[in-house]
């Protein structure tokens, strides 16, 4: 029952699984399980690929290109946020052969103060909604909070699945709001956060991540970045062996974004190297994988002025917004 | 392919290979008296490293009554936690130098640099710290209040792990108060070597241990030598039959851990993605050279598409190259003979009916290369279904029911290990009751330390190295 | 609370105000005698008159130094009566302090695997035997013993510390095993490390004694809080400064010096310690109480014994203070 092969591709198919609250349910649980120790292996022996010289500068670049450079605290202001922005476009001031990053991402209430600032220049804009980070709010409230982002400027946005709803079961009330929250997204790219440090096993970010690509999600992405554990190796592969069976069972294509506790270019490394041999060279693309981070920019930056110059950075060549 | 790795080569300066090595006898390097000379090459390049002793009789000899000598006077009659003494540094001594020892590993086997820089030189330390301990705690190992060394060991190891199945051999001995004579493989001399090098910087004892290199006659002699009083040998079924035979009606005790044509049971609702992991490990791992690999895989017949398509997309990124080089996975096939005989069975296979498949390799024009392959259509009665191949080479046949998983498990004459691949707990603990195979992987394959016991049953062999049993064949009983 | 007993040293009563009293004493605590003038013999002058830097002798606690919370003292002579150091005193709150970061100590600890706690008690006789000299001196001073009984007690405690260190990955094997019950069921019994155990180490063997109830506990994973001998207390602070350099989690050993009576009360009555050691308590009735006290969480108890520390310790020491947790599962397809 549910094997991924035995089924017939078609559109109709899928509709099957997501019928009713039990075809899911026996599709979620027919899904392979995860064996933690060896999951967890086999991120480990991929960490140990050695990126030097030309790799590690095409790794390097690759990444500027795919972070979402992010900001989402309460103190958050429109000049924090035009700094941000600022950054964003020019991340090193002196490396104009730097390139941009993806995009910015910030709370709803700051999207029009980066749509001012990132007019035209090709970097996307991304709002977290659904009552980020907890997502626990009515329905009602998280659709409004996607409209607003949306009517505001916003052509990405990260929601978060309702955790409470999938740790009891209600699998389909996860999908449900998935679908809802997409159709008010209109045109705007919806990123699928699951908060992979809440689901506690590799089988229910399995089993999440099915219901987030499911729900119509372009990305699924792994964390808000304010629950310890965020972004894990091991986390990230059980998500890209996820849309690389979706891509199997459907031909569609589904981003992953990895966010928080990505510090240093040797972690965003080491996750390229993860996508380059899961997935592959489909998703080496800033279209189909980014990395949610605020201080990796400035690693980046510094290995990238190293590879360059052959000396150590320090904190004072690279700018602090 | 957009992310090309670009070379990662492991620095080759840390070692120090000399242009010819002696004979370590009596804590000493000497001259052979009736040996000859052969070279040891690098597999990879074929690039002679080193001129190497073939030992005639008399060098036996010396050895043998070095050994003796050191046993009577010296260390058959020292305290345990002296003996752990000497162990512990050997153990330290081996973690310093483990880099240069990695290195001076993949160059003489052909192993990737990453396995013997993660797997074989970790394991090494770990298992001479290990014994170390047993040392001074023989009274409670369960063999008896105080039970004694048996004497001289004579030891005889393969080149597929050289300095893993070296510390597998003397660790045990030592810690139980024997002395050995230990032949190295002819392919794979130098870790044997340079462990006779930390054995002096550990201030060992002339004596206690000696290593001589040879090739079979070597090995003949050590083995058939009267004062030699326990034999352990790790290497093929063919020669560990023969020892069997010429120790047949002496006293020497005897242990041989042998080789294995291991089963890896994919059942339907195994961790698909993870037991790929394993397939790939158990037998693609050391380049197959490994007596446990699991060389034959029995998929649930349900589930053999989905897992033949995950198999083969995962092999499709298995990297084959330079064994210095960091990102390799498969190195280099040991010598120019085990090359010829896996394309041997290989095309066996083939003209029996299977059907081969690799993925797309470079192989370098140098060296012995051998792409991973695996082999559909497989059935019991073939031959690369039965016999021990030693080589990247995966047989691939499907079962229906568990009882036919084991029973086609068992059907070998061989019993050295089993991989089972299930999420249900209590089908692995039953599965693993019934089959005939001293080591049986649950979830993970090839996984080794040096608490736990390893070694087969039928023509894989007889003892166990490893853990508190290991010390059983090293005890006077 | 018990009376205090007499000091070693004599009671000399001593016109000055005591020295080592802290101003915020709370009538609970116990009256320390008056402290004769220390006399400073111990240092002989260098021939070009060099004065030394003096030790100060602090607790251990959660991998640090601190002093006690109570900021008192107490007098460590040598065996003849000459001044040593003021050592910490420590109080019931420098107790408690140590139990909670015992406590914290016991995830790492336990969950770390049995090779690399062995690597780290193999480490810790490493730094020993660089400070032979110096634990020679210090086990001198405290125990009057000549030179070379001296250095046959420090050898023998670090080899004592070689030999726990070696059982780490073997207790298991010996102290664990599959049970064949009869029915389709795989049954395996495991040895666990108990937790947080609270130690009163031998009054008199101040290095060897104390290395032979601390190393069999921490082995297995527990952690501990070791009340050092009231009278002979400096080797076992030189010896949590071996601690701190050998790679062994802050935590997992504690060390308070004091007056035993004062603190064995509150270790042995501490709701969050799993098990007591009362090996050192010499005081028949002082060991009776602190088992009644011991008794209302259930703490597994060792009582105390005269030890011959010499002598074969056996794995007893190892095994009284772990747990056999075993497991059932049903075999079938």
């Amino acid at each position: 029952m549910g094997r991924l092969n035995d089924m017939t591709v078609t559109a109709t198919s899928l509709s099957e699984i997501t019928r009713s609250d039990a075809a899911l349910r026996t599709f979620l649980h027919g899904l392979p399980g995860v064996d933690a120790v060896g999951a967890d292996a086999r991120a480990a022996m991929l960490s140990t690929r050695s990126i030097k010289t030309t790799a590690k500068a095409y790794a390097i670049d690759l990444a500027i290109r795919m972070v979402d450079l992010t900001t989402l605290e309460g103190a958050d202001t429109p000049g924090k946020v035009r700094a941000l922005c600022a950054k964003a476009q020019r991340p090193d001031p002196t490396a104009p052969d730097c390139p941009a990053v993806a995009a910015v991402c910030v709370y709803p209430s700051m999207v029009a103060t980066a749509a001012e600032e990132l007019a035209g220049s090709g970097v996307h804009i991304a709002s977290v909604a659904t009552a980020f980070p907890s997502g626990q709010a009515p329905l009602s409230v998280k659709l409004d909070d996607t409209k607003a982002a949306v009517a505001a400027g916003a052509d990405e946005i990260d929601m978060v699945i309702n955790r409470g709803a999938f740790l009891s079961g209600r699998y389909m009330e996860v999908y449900d709001e998935i679908v809802a929250i997409k159709e008010a997204c209109g045109s705007a790219h919806l990123k699928v956060i699951l908060e992979t440090g809440e689901l506690g096993t590799y089988d229910n970010v399995r089993r999440a991540s099915w219901i987030g690509m499911l729900g119509g999600g372009d990305f699924i992405k792994t964390s808000t970045g304010k629950v310890q554990p965020a972004a894990t190796l091991p986390v990230t592969l059980i998500m890209l062996e996820a849309v690389r069976d979706m891509m199997e069972l459907t031909g569609r294509q589904v981003g992953v974004k990895p966010a928080g506790g990505i510090r240093t270019s040797k972690d965003a490394i080491r996750y390229l190297v993860m996508v380059n041999e899961t997935v592959g060279d489909r998703w080496l693309d800033p279209d189909w994988f980014r990395f949610g981070a605020s201080t990796l920019l400035n690693d980046l930056l510094m290995q990238r002025s190293k590879m360059a110059t052959g000396r150590y950075a320090g904190p004072d060549y690279v700018t602090l917004d | 392919m957009a992310f090309e790795y670009a070379p990662a080569p492991e620095s080759r300066s840390i070692v120090d290979i000399q242009p010819a090595y002696g004979l370590f006898i009596n804590g000493e390097f000497v001259d052979s008296v009736d040996g000859q000379s052969f070279k040891t090459i690098n597999p990879a390049s074929e690039e002679v490293l080193a001129d190497i002793v073939d030992a005639g009789p008399t060098d036996v000899d010396r050895a043998v009554a070095a050994a003796r000598h050191a046993y009577e006077r010296v260390w058959g009659r020292m305290p345990g936690a002296q003996r752990a003494k000497y162990l512990y540094r050997i153990a330290r001594i081996i973690a310093e130098r483990s880099r240069e020892l990695a290195v001076l590993e993949s160059i003489d086997n052909g192993k990737p640099i990453r396995e013997s820089r993660d797997v074989d030189i970790p394991l090494v330390s770990a298992h001479f710290f290990y014994y170390a301990g047993w040392a001074d705690k023989l009274d409670h190992a369960g063999f008896g209040p105080h039970p004694k060394p048996i004497g001289v060991a004579g030891q005889v190891i393969p080149w597929n792990f050289p300095l893993l199945m070296l510390a597998w051999k003397i660790a045990p001995a030592l810690a139980c108060g024997n002395t050995v004579v230990l032949k190295p493989a002819e392919t794979t001399p130098l870790t044997a070597l340079a462990f006779a090098e930390i054995c002096q910087q550990a201030d060992l004892p002339p004596g206690v241990v000696n290593i001589i290199t040879g090739a079979g006659d070597t090995g003949r002699d050590l083995v058939n030598h009267r004062d030699v009083d326990k034999v352990a040998f790790t290497g093929s079924t063919e020669v560990g039959r023969a020892i069997a035979k010429s120790v047949a009606g002496t006293d020497k005790r005897v242990t041989l851990e042998l080789g294995g044509k291991a089963a890896n049971i994919i059942f339907d609702d195994a961790p698909i993605d993870q037991a790929v992991e394993g397939i790939v490990n158990g037998i693609f791992f050391n380049q197959g050279h490994v007596c446990c690999a699991g060389s034959r895989l029995l998929v649930q017949e349900s589930i053999q598409d989905e897992v033949l398509t995950s198999l083969k997309r995962r092999m499709a990124r298995l990297r084959v190259g330079d064994p210095l080089d960091k990102n390799t996975d498969i190195g280099a096939i040991n010598s120019a003979a085990q090359l010829a005989r896996i394309r041997e069975l290989s095309e066996i296979g083939s003209a029996e009916g299977a059907d081969a498949w690799s993925p797309p390799c470079d192989l370098p024009q140098r060296g012995f290369w051998f792409a991973p392959t695996i082999f559909t259509g497989v059935s019991q009665a073939h031959r690369i279904a039965r016999e021990e191949i030693f080589g990247p080479v995966l047989s691939i046949l499907t079962f229906r029911t568990p009882a036919e998983a084991v029973e086609k498990a068992n059907n070998t004459p061989y019993g050295l290990s089993a991989g089972v691949w299930t999420e249900k707990g209590s089908r692995i603990l039953a599965i693993a009751d019934k089959l005939r195979a001293g080591v049986v992987w649950a979830n993970t394959f090839n996984k080794f330390d040096p608490t736990s016991p390893f070694g087969g049953y039928k023509e894989s062999g007889y003892g166990r190295e490893g853990g508190r049993q290991g010390l059983e064949a090293y005890l006077a009983h | 609370m018990p009376t205090k007993k007499a000091t070693k040293a004599p009671a000399k009563k001593a016109a000055s105000p005591t020295r080592t009293t802290s101003a915020k004493r709370a009538a609970t605590e116990v009256d320390l005698p008056s402290v004769k003038e220390p006399v400073i013999t111990e240092e002989p002058a260098a021939p070009s008159g060099r004065l030394g830097i003096r030790k100060t002798y602090k607790l251990f606690i959660g991998g640090a130094f601190p002093r006690s919370e109570s900021g008192r003292s107490y007098v460590v002579t040598d065996a003849s009566g000459g001044f040593l150091a003021n050592a910490a005193l420590a109080s019931r709150k420098d107790v408690r302090d140590a139990v909670l970061a015992a406590r914290a100590a016991v995830s790492k600890w336990a969950g770390a695997t049995a090779y690399n706690r062995g690597q780290i008690l193999y480490r810790i006789a490493e730094m020993l035997e660089g400070r032979r000299d110096q634990f020679i001196a210090e086990v001198r001073a405290a125990e009057g013993v000549p030179a070379e009984t001296a250095a046959a007690s420090v050898d023998a405690a670090i080899d004592r510390w070689v030999w726990y260190a070696g059982w780490t990955d073997k207790i298991a094997q010996v102290y664990g095993n599959a049970n064949p019950v009869a029915g389709p069921f795989f049954n395996l019994s495991s040895p666990e490390p108990t937790g947080v155990v609270g130690i009163v180490a031998p009054p008199d063997s101040s290095l060897l004694g104390l290395v032979s109830v601390i190393a069999p506990a921490i082995l297995s994973g527990n952690t501990v809080v070791v009340l050092a001998s009231d009278k002979r207390p400096l080797p076992a602070i030189t010896l949590t400064e071996v601690l701190a350099t050998s790679d062994l989690p802050g935590g997992v050993v504690n060390i308070l010096t004091g007056y035993v009576e004062e603190t064995a009360p509150h270790l042995a009555a501490h709701m969050d310690v799993n098990a007591i050691d009362l090996t050192g308590v010499t005081d028949p009735e002082l060991a009776t109480n602190l088992e009644i006290a011991a008794a209302e969480n259930l703490k597994r108890v060792i009582r105390p014994s005269a030890t011959d520390w010499t002598a074969d310790p056996g794995t007893d020491r190892i095994t009284r203070l772990l747990e056999t947790k075993t497991v059932w599962h049903p075999k079938g397809v």
